[in-house]
């Protein structure tokens, strides 16, 4: 199989948010679809609370023959995608840089931390000038709403992975992705492809 | 997205170090494999049992660490190959029969244990390192660098446990075993099993196969003669390497996942031609001739592992037995402060203790942008703490605890142990819990504390377990309370699975590993035929949980036992649609005039329910709710309003 070029060796992409929204299962979709495409994948993840609210990360490092270690060093962010707006900017913290790139949906979670009034979560409009402003480039995508609009919130990770893909930022493409995607999703497959789509079009809008 | 037995050797597939671990025993021909679940440990048998009937082999969730040990170990001795596979608490519960084990020896057929590590207790209550047990119990020990090695290394460890004749420990840790990559897969075996303990009466025989650790002085030398053997072996490892120059800055010494660092660390600096890196797969016995040829590559050597300074004192054990003309590195690592001797390691801390040392500057991005993104997200990124799911049982659970206890005026507390529920020592379960420890150490402790109303003591316990940790490690200690009349009140939490290491099945629900239906171990009937008072509530029903449990604190006597019964919310969902929809009735809900202190959104805590600052009333989010309708009971206005979904 001829590899597609990387446009950096590792390419490192952080995907992001709270526990329970699905953050490996899109790691393993981007991850699955660069090990059928021949590339060296490690991925790192934020386990045990990942069910229960607290802030998870997936460490993605893409590479054609290094097995990189499953922790992307610090300010060494190549794409952040970022499921929730407060942890995308909890990502760009600690591992932005001005070459960085984010993929945001900018539907908030509130904490419990928030909820309760021990803290504060920020202006949303706000919060998204300082995502864009700590990143080079920053495509904004209403994934909780559109996926409402097709009937369930949960199909906002499919969106979410198309927009990563339609965005040119990896180099994958709906051929290398659709076979995982029948793999993880056997049961509402039409749904999911269109949800994917619909990332694709409105990365791409 | 591949299973474990995937047949097309050759191909790569991204597997998590657990899975990596799977498929090695499978390419080894194993026949059994046991564990009890915990985090980072749990996809082992997990996937283990997913494929079992399909490869015909034996996969079993059993009642603890030390069953699962001693079943692979039966395996052994009937010409099985098994596995055994647990995270570092496992090892402490299993510790009294390997310590006979190693004295016996293994079967015919070889015998791996799995220990997987947490360091930094990302998913654990203690952080341990159980590498020195190895040392301690004198246990051949290895430790994949990777996730292509934790298959190959679990394969060649079934063959040279098989040739020692003695259990062989394989260590992991959190970064290799939860992490995921790239697996090059090789053939499974067809294999036809034949399980035969066979029985020597040949009274000439020297060593009749009797597995008896007697006489111990002389299975001690022969366990010490299979040390020997080990290193030897280990001497020729390819799971040993050097890389790097000839000639080298500083020789960093390493294992694990702390070899993927140490590589990150040596390309973030740039140093490939100053910086060596000795990689060593086989930890205990060590190799001590193939280490020896090394350490002379430079005049500095840094150690990087997790946790405890294992390879580093092992080594300056072994320099403290060089020729006194031979000259020793300075040792760097953790007692010269570069790295600590707590915490899992990463990158970047590498990065530092390496530029430290050889005396660089690293920046890994510019310094405009640093202090910008430092000085942005102080104001704007707030605190996620975990908390219970939408939904979750024990939240109600603990919401009737605290009532009941605060009803019942004694001040009396909950004494805990592992599992989701230890976060109700936090604002999730409202501060309840004072003690923790480890499996079952709540029951344990509640025993001491019941018996010292002889000197004035008079206030209410609560030990609460999970549903497996009552199976596990609980039963001893509430028949000491029944025997010794205790007076403690003991809650079962049963949510119907193992749920905080991704709900594995238990002896009380009627199901095996392997999916097949069986027996349920009926927690009730076990505890009333111990003798014991047996209350079972639902905890989602408040009033009749809160009035239960008030009424057996109100009893003297010995230990009594109140079942929580609900199905954990994430198994629940999976299976049948949320049963109501919740929403504010707006008009109701008064806010902060309500005299309430926002009691669902500020000390319920429910993340279902949230506070609308524009409207300052509360609200449902949609997209977390799971609709269990428990808030309902809760809010004093009857603002919040549950409708049949």
């Amino acid at each position: 199989m001829t590899k597609k070029q990387l446009k950096k060796d590792p390419l490192n992409l952080i995907i992001t948010g709270v526990g329970g929204q699905g953050n490996v299962m899109i790691s393993l979709i981007i991850g699955n679809a660069f090990v059928r495409d021949g590339f060296c994948v490690t991925v790192g993840e934020t386990y045990g609370a990942s069910q229960r609210g607290g802030p998870v990360m997936s460490h993605m490092r893409i590479s054609k023959n290094t097995q990189y270690s499953p922790f992307i060093p610090e300010g060494c962010a190549d794409i952040i995608l970022g499921m929730e707006p407060v942890e995308t900017l909890r990502m760009l913290g600690k591992y932005g840089n001005s070459d960085v790139v984010t993929i945001v949906n900018p539907r908030p979670i509130y904490s419990v931390d928030v909820t309760a009034g021990h803290a504060q979560y920020p202006d949303l409009d706000k919060l998204i000038e300082t995502i864009k402003d700590l990143s080079s480039k920053t495509w904004l995508i209403n994934a909780t709403d559109e996926a409402q609009k097709m009937g369930s919130h949960m199909f906002a990770n499919a969106i979410l992975i198309g927009a990563l893909i339609g965005s040119g930022v990896l180099p994958l493409d709906r051929k290398s992705v659709e076979p995982v995607l029948l793999e993880t999703f056997p049961k509402e497959i039409e749904t999911n492809l269109a949800a994917f789509d619909k990332g694709i079009k409105l990365v791409k809008s | 997205m591949a299973s474990i037995d995937i047949k097309a050797p050759g191909t790569s597939q991204l597997f998590i170090g657990n899975e990596a671990i799977a498929r090695g025993a499978l390419e080894a021909g194993i026949g059994f494999a046991a564990a009890y679940p915990g985090t980072p440990s749990s996809e082992i048998l997990g996937s283990l049992a997913q494929v079992a009937k399909n490869v015909g082999i034996y996969a079993e969730w059993s009642i603890n660490e030390i069953v699962a040990m001693e079943a692979a170990a039966g395996a052994s001795y009937a010409g099985i190959r098994a596995l055994a596979a647990m995270k570092q608490n496992g090892i402490n519960v299993v510790s009294d029969f390997l310590s006979n084990l190693v004295m016996t020896g293994t079967g015919k057929a070889g015998l791996v244990l799995v220990s997987c590590d947490d360091p930094s207790a990302i998913s654990s209550s203690n952080e341990q390192d159980t590498r020195p047990v190895a040392k301690w119990l004198d246990i051949p020990l290895v430790e994949p660098g990777d996730f292509q090695e934790a298959k190959d290394m679990t394969k060649w460890l079934f063959d040279l446990a098989e040739e020692l004749g003695t259990v062989c420990m394989l260590r992991s840790v959190t970064r290799i075993a939860h992490a995921r990559g790239n697996v090059k897969i090789g053939e499974l075996p067809k294999k036809q099993f034949k399980a035969r303990f066979e029985q020597i009466h040949d009274l000439k025989s020297v060593m009749p196969t009797t597995y008896i650790p007697m006489p111990s002085p002389f299975r001690h030398f022969l366990l010490h003669m299979k040390l020997d053997k080990a290193r030897d072996k280990f001497e020729s490892s390819s799971f040993n390497r050097y890389v790097g120059p000839d000639k080298a800055d500083l020789l960093i010494v390493t294992s694990g996942s702390c070899w993927l660092y140490s590589q990150d660390a040596v390309d973030a600096l740039n140093l490939r031609d100053k910086v060596g890196i000795l990689k060593l797969g086989t930890l205990w016995p060590l190799p001590e001739k193939f280490i020896a040829q090394y350490l002379n590559k430079s005049d500095k050597v840094l150690f990087v592992e997790e946790i405890d300074p294992f390879i580093e004192r092992s080594i300056m054990e072994l320099a403290g037995n060089f020729p006194p003309d031979i000259k020793r590195p300075i040792f760097c690592g953790k007692r010269s402060g570069h790295l600590n001797a707590f915490g899992e390691l990463n990158p970047d801390m590498v990065i530092k203790a390496v530029s430290s040392i050889l005396g660089l500057a690293y920046q890994s991005r510019d310094s405009e942008y640093h202090k910008k993104a430092e000085a942005l997200i102080k104001s704007n990124v707030p605190d996620r703490t975990m908390t219970f799911c939408a939904g979750c049982p024990h939240r109600a659970t603990f919401w009737s605890i605290k009532n009941a206890l605060k009803l019942d005026g004694r001040e009396g507390f909950v004494t805990g142990d592992i599992g989701c529920y230890s976060m109700a020592l936090g604002p999730a379960g409202f501060f309840q819990v004072r003690t923790m420890h480890c499996m079952g150490g709540g029951a344990g402790v509640a025993n001491g504390l019941g018996k010292l109303g002889q000197f004035g003591f008079d206030q209410p316990i609560i030990a609460v377990v999970g549903d497996s940790t009552f199976y596990h490690a609980t039963i001893p200690a509430l028949i000491n309370g029944i025997y010794n009349r205790s007076n403690f009140i003991l809650v079962i939490l049963d949510n119907g699975a193992t749920a905080m290491t991704g709900f594995q099945p238990h002896p009380g629900t009627g199901m095996t590993a392997m999916g097949e239906p069986t027996q349920i171990v009926s927690m009730e009937a076990l505890c009333r035929a111990l003798g014991a008072r047996v209350e079972v509530c639902d905890p989602f029903d408040l009033k009749s949980t809160t009035s239960t449990l008030l009424n057996i604190m109100a009893e003297d006597g010995g230990a009594k036992v109140a079942i929580m019964r609900r199905k954990c919310e994430l198994v629940r969902a999976k299976q049948n649609k949320a049963p109501y929809k919740v929403h504010v009735d707006s008009n109701k809900c008064i806010g902060e005039a309500c005299g309430c202190d926002r009691l669902c959104t500020r000390i319920f805590l429910c993340p279902g329910l949230v506070w609308d600052k524009t409207t300052g009333k509360s609200k449902i989010d949609e997209v977390i709710c799971s609709g269990c309708g428990v808030c309902v009971d809760i809010c004093p206005q009857g603002a919040i309003v549950r409708e049949a979904a």
